[in-house]
């Protein structure tokens, strides 16, 4: 009885904390919501400097979109992993999904530095400091996930499997799954339509 | 084993679906810019490839976030609901707002006039110049 009642308190406190946790992702979502207005409104201003066409490399950003969309599936295959205790397949996915989220990072970071060597940084046009503050602002998050990514793997070999490793996995999927989803927005009203225009 | 079983099924079919309506809008987005003459209007494409993300977006919610799915007084799906509002209110409300500032307040020679008085060197028309 008293076992039952301590997983029932258990399963609660849980569902509290990824509420909170959802609570949070929501509030993200009205931040970044913010910074995509901002980057439409200023989108044309680039006060005679580069447009989004010259800038742009399609097939550069169709790997980064891939690397994330697959580092997705493989945090989503981590949770897959640990509901059915397969320890292999756990430290695999984890893995893996550091190095596709690190090689996304390390692409854009390039990507930025291409763009600050030819003197297109953020003071250059309205429409670069939004597009910088954008992008920079999402490859931010991602920083902090790989940071968040190592800390949890790093308890995960000192202590193992515990409850508290499986709460924080699921936050960090909830957490990594929410920046793709934002990806997919810059991916299609930055660089997509900024290619057209 | 079957629970996990399923979920593992929901990710990938959340991932092929993904990557798929990944790929198509960017293929249609090549032959686009590819094309001198322009292969389609861009106002359909610009339609296309917004409903494509949000497509993009039900589908990892489905697949990926399992939302909906969760027990009784849903209050994930009730904050995301609410989060869409907000962002109704607070990014869609601030564009309506800026396009008719700029509307309103942009005429062509208060533009050309910054562009002199600031020294702004234009080196191409920046309207609509392909």
């Amino acid at each position: 009885m008293s076992h039952d009642a301590a997983a029932v308190k258990h399963e609660e406190e849980f569902t509290k904390t990824t509420l909170g946790f959802w609570v949070y992702l929501m509030t993200d979502c009205v931040l970044f919501a913010c910074l995509f207005a901002t980057y439409a409104v200023l989108r044309n201003g680039t006060a005679g400097g580069p447009t989004g066409a010259s800038i742009f490399d399609l097939n550069f950003i169709l790997v980064e979109t891939i690397l994330l969309l697959t580092s997705s599936l493989t945090t989503g295959l981590a949770l897959v992993a640990l509901k059915s205790k397969q320890k292999k397949l756990l430290w695999a996915s984890l893995g893996l999904t550091f190095v596709l989220g690190a090689s996304f990072l390390a692409m854009e970071l390039y990507e930025f530095g291409q763009l600050l060597h030819e003197g297109y940084g953020p003071q250059a046009s309205a429409f670069l400091t939004a597009y910088f503050t954008l992008v920079g602002t999402h490859g931010f998050h991602i920083a902090i996930g790989l940071l968040w990514l190592l800390v949890m793997v790093y308890f995960l070999y000192k202590r193992g499997v515990t409850k508290g490793f499986e709460k924080r996995l699921t936050m960090f999927a909830l957490f990594w799954h929410f920046l793709d989803v934002i990806w997919i927005f810059i991916f299609t009203l930055v660089y997509l339509l900024g290619a057209l225009s | 084993m079957t629970e996990s079983k399923k979920l593992m099924r929901s990710y990938l079919i959340g991932f092929i679906l993904s990557l798929g309506l990944t790929l198509i809008a960017f293929v249609l987005t090549t032959i686009q810019s590819d094309f001198q003459g322009r292969a389609y209007p861009d106002l359909p494409l610009t339609v296309a490839l917004v409903t494509l993300a949000i497509t993009q977006l039900i589908v990892q919610l489905l697949f990926f976030f399992h939302l909906g799915h969760e027990s009784r007084p849903r209050l994930n799906t009730v904050s995301f609901l609410f989060m869409l509002m907000v962002v109704g209110i607070v990014a869609f409300g601030s564009l309506w707002i800026m396009y008719h500032l700029d509307y309103n307040m942009m005429p062509h020679e208060v533009d050309t006039y910054i562009q002199e008085e600031e020294n702004i060197k234009v080196e191409s028309s920046h309207e609509h110049h392909h």
